[in-house]
């Protein structure tokens, strides 16, 4: 039995700064627990630029990204375990991990920080019809065999989906020799950021077909072609407009779920839209000296947002370990209308600081006002000339406005048109 | 090569024949035209083992059905293939169909199934809450079971294999001679010669058999889709829910796997191609549909996976397995569709039986019917874990997430007796790629792996075989 006072489950970036955060708080005994290989999560795949533009403001790419952080957790001696994997988080914080070298590991801590990060819906989940060829991949797995393999998994490829991680892969492959024949998206918007779409589909004249969905898949062994077709606005697709598209390639950009395998077995509440663990300011869950952080809790769009919000919850666990939390006094925050959700889900009114609220908005408005209310009364009203499902946004809610508020209240955003 | 017996079709059927024929002094071969064993029927249907009520009194799919069924706890257990007893449950939801209870039971006693009782409204809902409150009474049936088909075929064949049996895969029969003594069973340019063959090449039975001049089977391919859905909701049935059978087959069942996950199907459309393993966006919704009149709380919210079988159909709507008429040294083995898995240990026993009686081959002394178990990390207790890893550190890598597969369990998959030799091969043998992400982040370790034990280039390693390449060339 090992004896840690923080145990962070994930070496991405979350975990990372969530540790480096929490060394600085002054907790000397941290064990990061990683399954991959090195640290550095799926950063190290994403060799293209565009990260830390807002915590560093330079363009970075993923793996460089990732280095500034492995380079702090070495200078700080932080210890880590890569090519482990956590078999298993138990409510009294007992973390079972297993690796070639150690065996099955027993690890006691007196906090963890949960930062498993997030997984590719695959086919199965879409329930696409056809064959079972080889040929239909994530855009994430593709990103690996291209990127640290060294292996084109194909030379003509269709996209299902317009997720961020699509979007990446139509310029890789492009760039590759592939032909990119179009990026089908199902709704009627982008899920993936505008820069994104820009940069790898309009410079490299890659067609992006909104409202658009694959109906069926073609060939006995490998991919032969997709069948495509324009969907009304219940997502069903119209009769008349299919359409068969030559490939032998379809990449997967549909979405990304939290991995909670490990915050459902301890027993930790969920939020059934996030799909991530119901926390408070810290990312706190309601497990106690239990926190998340990363696309673990949600999906980020920008990893200089997972950087910042895991440096809150090194912060919190450094104070929960250091008997610093005292007795909170929750109030719950909800999104109402096109805001689909708010993290965090609750925050303690006995905070010292400012507290940012992160939401996602279900559709897309231009000059749309965004208000928070409490109780009924307007706090905050900010205009934002536009907001996309794609883009997470945020709120500061002062700590002088915390403090007006009593246990149990409950602060409303909305967004008007 | 000179073979005594070669078997067409590795399938269930071919594994258990395979299995039976080698606890005698034979040398037999077992021919498979895909990359693995159980590529057709016996990889995409419902795992279910039947009681044995449906099929006519008399019929040979009564009593393989009745007898294999019988067989199955203790054939799972020498091959270490779980099995679980669930029983199943058909249930009626009008007065008409309480007779169709009625007679099916009557007619399952005529069979010799064991057990069977009709349970009220008020009994059945207190065994299978779940089901829809319009449910009136059903058929139980404790005797039948789930079992995962494709691993019973690979615990059967890895048995045979262990006996001596020898399994050649890529071997897509095309043409078969005879000289009045032996047959010669061509593939492309590879022949073997033979003293029997045994056709059990399922939905293909009927182009196998004419190449003898056998045109006497006329098989239809009947189409089953299905939906898989994730372990978490594996529990909303206790048992097997049947609806009341239809002129295409037994209709719409929802049932808990072997695995743990829920299944919903098979729907039953019959078709052309006889390779058409397509899911349809249509047909899965019906069966959505069909199933949500058993069990209501089904969506497809849940849905990991969907597939289809081919089922093997006659017209005659029993099995064929008899000497054929044009060569009595060649046994057809056909129209094996449901009970078609609760038979193959029946099926193998009763070929067996055909053959040796006829050629009269000696027991060999050394058969060893128990195929050892093959490790399965995730069901281990953790100081089992800590033992087996201090043993072989390959256990302690952990390749697929979902499923919690170490190194070490793909590297026996590889290994084992006709192990994999592809990416489903590995799935199939451990489950690695079968949890929620479906292979997203194992897929490419299971390449490299593959890659390194067969001691090729990662970009020659397949899906399931044939062109199936996963990757092309290298990147710039």
């Amino acid at each position: 039995m090992l004896n840690y006072d923080l145990v962070v489950v994930g070496g991405g970036p979350a975990g990372m700064a969530a540790a480096i955060k929490a060394r600085e708080c002054g907790i000397d005994s941290i064990l990061i627990l990683e399954r991959a290989e090195s640290l550095g999560g799926i950063l190290e795949q994403c060799i293209h630029t565009g990260f830390g533009l807002q915590y560093f403001g330079e363009q970075l790419s993923g793996p460089e990204y990732a280095d500034r952080f492995i380079e702090q957790v070495n200078d700080m001696n932080i210890e880590y375990k890569t090519d482990t994997m956590v078999l298993d988080v138990t409510e009294d914080k007992t973390v079972y991990a297993v690796n070639k070298k150690d065996g099955l590991l027993e690890i006691k801590a007196k906090s963890v920080i949960l930062a498993m990060g997030c997984r590719e819906r695959p086919r199965g989940a879409l329930n696409i019809a056809g064959t079972r060829a080889s040929g239909i991949m994530t855009a994430g797995t593709a990103q690996k065999y291209v990127n640290i393999d060294g292996y084109m998994p194909g030379k003509k490829v269709v996209i299902l989906g317009s997720g961020d991680i699509g979007l990446i892969m139509a310029r890789r492959m492009t760039l590759e020799g592939a032909k990119v024949e179009c990026v089908c998206e199902l709704m009627p918007y982008s899920s993936g950021l505008t820069r994104n779409i820009v940069q790898c589909l309009d410079d490299f004249d890659i067609p992006l077909y909104l409202s658009t969905t694959v109906i069926d898949i073609h060939g006995k062994d490998r991919v032969t072609g997709v069948t495509i077709a324009s969907v009304d606005e219940n997502r069903q697709p119209i009769p008349g407009t299919e359409r068969r598209i030559d490939c032998d390639t379809l990449l997967l950009s549909v979405g990304l779920i939290p991995e909670n395998e490990l915050t459902k077995n301890v027993g930790i509440g969920l939020d059934r839209v996030t799909n991530g663990a119901v926390v408070d300011e810290y990312r706190e869950t309601d497990h106690e000296g239990i926190f998340a952080c990363g696309n673990v809790l949600h999906v980020h769009d920008l990893v200089d947002f997972v950087t910042q919000e895991s440096q809150i919850v090194g912060e919190g666990a450094a104070r929960y370990i250091q008997g610093k939390k005292g007795e909170p006094a929750y109030i719950t925050t909800k999104g109402v209308g096109a805001v689909r959700y708010i993290v965090p889900q609750k925050v303690n009114i006995k905070n010292e600081g400012d507290v940012k609220l992160f939401f996602r908005v279900g559709s897309t408005f231009k000059n749309a006002t965004v208000k928070v209310s409490y109780d009924g009364n307007e706090l905050i009203s900010r205009k934002r000339p536009r907001l996309a499902p794609g883009e997470m946004e945020n709120v500061t809610i002062k700590n002088d406005m915390l403090k007006g508020f009593a246990e149990g209240g409950v602060i409303e955003i909305t967004v008007e048109a | 090569m000179n073979y005594d017996v070669a078997i067409i079709g590795a399938g269930v059927s071919g594994a258990f024949i395979a299995r039976e024929l080698s606890r005698y002094q034979l040398k037999i071969a077992l021919l498979e035209k895909c990359n693995d064993l159980a590529m057709g029927t016996s990889k995409a249907n419902s795992g279910i083992v039947h009681s044995g009520f449906d099929a006519i009194p008399g019929t040979l799919k009564a009593k393989l059905n009745v007898k294999g069924t019988a067989l199955m706890p203790e054939v799972c257990k020498a091959l270490s293939v779980p099995f679980k007893p669930i029983g199943s449950l058909l249930v009626a939801f009008c007065e008409e169909e309480l007779k169709t209870l009625d007679t099916l039971k009557a007619r399952g006693e005529a069979n010799g199934v064991p057990g069977l009782e009709i349970y009220d409204k008020a009994k059945l809902h207190e065994v299978e809450p779940a089901l829809n409150e319009d449910a009136v009474a059903a058929l139980w049936a404790p005797s039948a079971g789930i079992v995962c088909p494709y691993e019973l075929t690979i615990g059967a064949a890895e048995n045979a294999v262990s006996n001596g049996v020898e399994f050649i895969r890529n071997f897509a029969v095309d043409a078969i001679d005879y000289d009045g003594n032996e047959f010669t069973v061509k593939s492309g340019d590879n022949s073997i010669k033979t003293r029997y063959i045994v056709n059990a090449a399922g939905v293909f039975c009927d182009e196998i058999a004419a190449m003898i001049g056998d045109n006497s089977i006329h098989t239809i391919a009947r189409k089953g889709e299905y939906m898989l859905c994730d372990k978490s909701v594996g529990n909303t049935v206790k048992h097997t829910i049947f609806q009341c059978p239809n002129p295409m087959g037994k209709g719409v069942l929802v049932t808990q796997t072997v695995d743990g996950n829920l299944l919903i199907g098979p729907s039953a459309i019959d078709i052309e191609d006889k390779e058409n393993t397509d899911t349809t966006s249509s047909t899965l919704a019906s069966i959505l549909e069909t199933a949500k009149k058993s069990v209501p709380s089904l969506t497809t919210r849940e849905v990991i996976t969907s597939f289809a079988g081919l089922r093997a159909h006659l017209e005659c709507d029993d099995f064929i397995i008899e000497k054929s008429k044009a060569n009595d040294k060649f046994i057809n083995v056909a129209g094996i569709e449901s009970p078609g898995l609760s038979s193959a240990p029946a099926v193998g026993l009763y070929v067996a039986d055909m053959i040796v009686s006829d050629c009269g081959a000696a027991e060999k002394s050394d058969f060893n019917p128990v195929r050892e178990a093959p490790v399965r990390f995730r069901h281990l207790s953790n100081e089992e874990r800590k033992a087996l890893v201090e043993k072989n550190p390959a256990y302690g890598r952990i390749i697929c997430r979902c499923e919690t597969i170490t190194e070490g369990e793909i590297l026996d998959a590889i290994r084992a007796p006709a192990g994999a030799r592809d990416v489903d091969g590995v799935k199939r043998r451990t489950r690695a790629g079968m949890g929620r992400c479906q292979g997203g982040f194992c897929g490419s370790k299971v390449v490299e792996l593959l890659a390194k034990e067969l001691g090729v280039d990662i970009n020659e390693i397949t899906k399931f075989g044939g062109e199936s390449k996963i990757l092309y060339e290298r990147t710039k």
